[in-house]
């Protein structure tokens, strides 16, 4: 009988990987991130009243933020909206009428696929750029030298793209809605055999405007996520170009969970609380 | 040495560092520093490459908070300042950063540009104008339009002088400002140190390992060895001082513990 032989258990762990261990690790970083990012959020929130004089970096922002990203958005929810066609028409079949279709459709996108996965796709993009670009700042001294020269750096990096980010989600998500809804609609007609008026009837039965500004109040929320969480990742950069991998891992990540995790809280805010009926 | 004569300008502090401790983590890097600049003088801070000179700078500025001790700028004491207090005081201040710091996302002049516009409210033509004679101040005239990223690493230097004296500061540091360049360039740059003090007429702290930039450009050597200042004089009182760890840097560029092992580098902290 040999006694060195490792357990099973053993042999994982000194492979490093312990699960637990890194759940743990995981989650105390990402409380301090999200601290962080609180304090970054009350500082931008002070900063605002120089939001006139800061307006050129807002609208660079907004194009950076918004109009860079249309693209990946136009891509993402037309086909998403394709794909709910496809799966909803397969799970209704004959036993749901097709009258039904449309209104499955717009519920969905405008209550949640729009708003997710709009901030899900820009979320990636723009909170890695946004880690990259400041944490390449930070060990580049550059923070500090804005610091040193009195100009602060919450708000001439930070509020801008908080302020961006939080009118630019909402207006990406509207597109979002628009093409995901066509491109439902457009394989409604082409492939599964719905009219246009019945896909638009179905849309008109349950409609509800709290549907659409729920939809949109989340992705506002979700803007001010990936904006904070890229910019805390990005300031708490340490240890040079591997620290700022690092940090624009740190802010992908926490941004998508943030959103999930947030999307469920403002799922039970919005729809079970402000908007009942 | 801290003996105050009132008739001479000079002997008034403008910068006094007390007993100044800061650690990061395990890592000790400044173990009692005292340090004393008068009106008008440049004080240099020679010593061995992370030894903890540039913690030390970062903390006259209060970019970092001590451990203990205390930091007096023109009778203020600036260790337990807030930041919008701290935000005044720095617009009196020029700070050259060891890689020049540059905005890479601006131009050049919008560079030098940013304490102006953000602080004084210059605009348009006038801060065109400004920033033209600030950089012609470091010999950079017409390349305001150029990105950092297709500069030199000398001229990012000298772009990063023109940007600290944008706002004719009372106080400059320079962080290496030599480091990194050939001799030639380092030259040009302590040519130019020397001929900015004479123009603006500020107090000046420069960090530095280059002993011969030590010579050209300070009036007052101060060694750090250690986390502690070990000697302060002249130049003169330098090469003749019998202190072991002065006779080992000059003799040989670092203090005899660094020999052969270099100490971890602290500036990895900030």
């Amino acid at each position: 009988m040999r006694s060195s032989s490792p357990t099973p258990a053993s042999a994982v762990e000194s492979a490093g990987f312990n699960a637990f261990g890194s759940i743990g690790r995981f989650a105390t970083e990402l409380v301090a991130e999200v601290g962080y990012a609180g304090v970054l959020f009350w500082r931008s929130l002070i900063s605002l009243r120089r939001l006139g004089r800061s307006m050129p970096l807002v609208l660079e922002q907004a194009r950076r933020i918004g109009i860079e990203s249309l693209p990946l958005v136009i891509i993402t929810s037309t086909f998403t909206g394709a794909v709910t066609a496809v799966q909803a028409a397969y799970q209704l079949k004959e036993f749901v009428p097709k009258l039904y279709l449309g209104t499955a459709i717009y519920k969905s996108v405008v209550i949640e696929l729009g708003p997710v996965m709009t901030a899900l796709v820009v979320g990636g993009r723009v909170s890695a750029s946004i880690a990259a670009e400041l944490g390449t700042m930070r060990v580049t001294e550059q923070i500090d030298a804005m610091d040193a020269m009195g100009v602060d750096p919450v708000r001439y990096l930070t509020m801008p793209r908080l302020v961006a980010a939080l009118v630019m989600l909402p207006v990406l998500t509207v597109f979002a809605d628009i093409l995901a809804i066509g491109g439902g609609f457009f394989i409604s007609n082409a492939s599964l055999d719905i009219s246009p008026t019945t896909f638009v009837e179905g849309m008109k039965v349950f409609f509800a405007a709290h549907d659409v500004m729920g939809g949109l109040m989340k992705s506002f929320v979700f803007g001010g996520i990936i904006a904070l969480m890229g910019c805390a990742a990005g300031l708490r950069t340490t240890g040079g170009a591997v620290g700022v991998g690092r940090s624009a891992t740190r802010a992908v990540v926490a941004s998508c969970v943030l959103i999930l995790i947030g999307d469920y809280v403002l799922a039970i805010l919005l729809f079970q609380i402000i908007f009942p009926g | 040495m801290t003996v105050a004569l009132p008739s001479k300008r000079t002997d008034v502090p403008v910068i006094e560092v007390k007993d100044l401790w800061k650690s990061f983590g395990d890592l000790q890097v400044l173990s009692g520093v005292d340090l004393f600049v008068r009106d008008g003088e440049t004080m240099v801070v020679l010593g061995p490459s992370g030894c903890g000179k540039s913690v030390l700078l970062k903390h006259v500025i209060g970019l970092l908070k001590p451990d203990r001790g205390r930091i007096i700028v023109e009778g203020l004491d600036i260790t337990d300042m807030q930041s919008h207090e701290l935000k005044e005081l720095r617009m009196r201040y020029g700070m050259v950063f060891q890689g020049a710091a540059l905005f890479d996302s601006m131009t050049v002049g919008e560079n030098v540009g940013l304490p102006l516009y953000e602080h004084r409210g210059v605009r348009g033509n006038e801060l065109a104008d400004m920033v033209e004679s600030k950089l012609r101040m470091v010999g950079l005239a017409g390349v305001s339009h150029k990105r950092p990223s297709e500069i030199s690493g000398g001229m990012k230097k000298r772009v990063a002088l023109a940007r600290a004296i944008a706002l004719d500061p009372d106080i400059i540091l320079y962080d290496e400002p030599t480091t990194g360049l050939d001799p030639i360039m380092a030259e040009q740059i302590n040519e130019l140190i020397r001929s900015l003090q004479r123009e603006v007429n500020a107090t000046s702290i420069v960090v530095t390992h280059d002993l011969h930039s030590a010579k050209f450009t300070g009036d007052k050597i101060a060694l750090m060895h250690e986390g502690r200042i070990e000697f302060v004089g002249t130049m003169d009182e330098l090469q003749r001082s019998d202190n072991a760890a002065v006779r080992n840097f000059v003799a040989r560029g670092r203090p005899a513990s660094f020999n052969g092992l270099l100490p971890k580098d602290c500036d990895a902290f900030e």
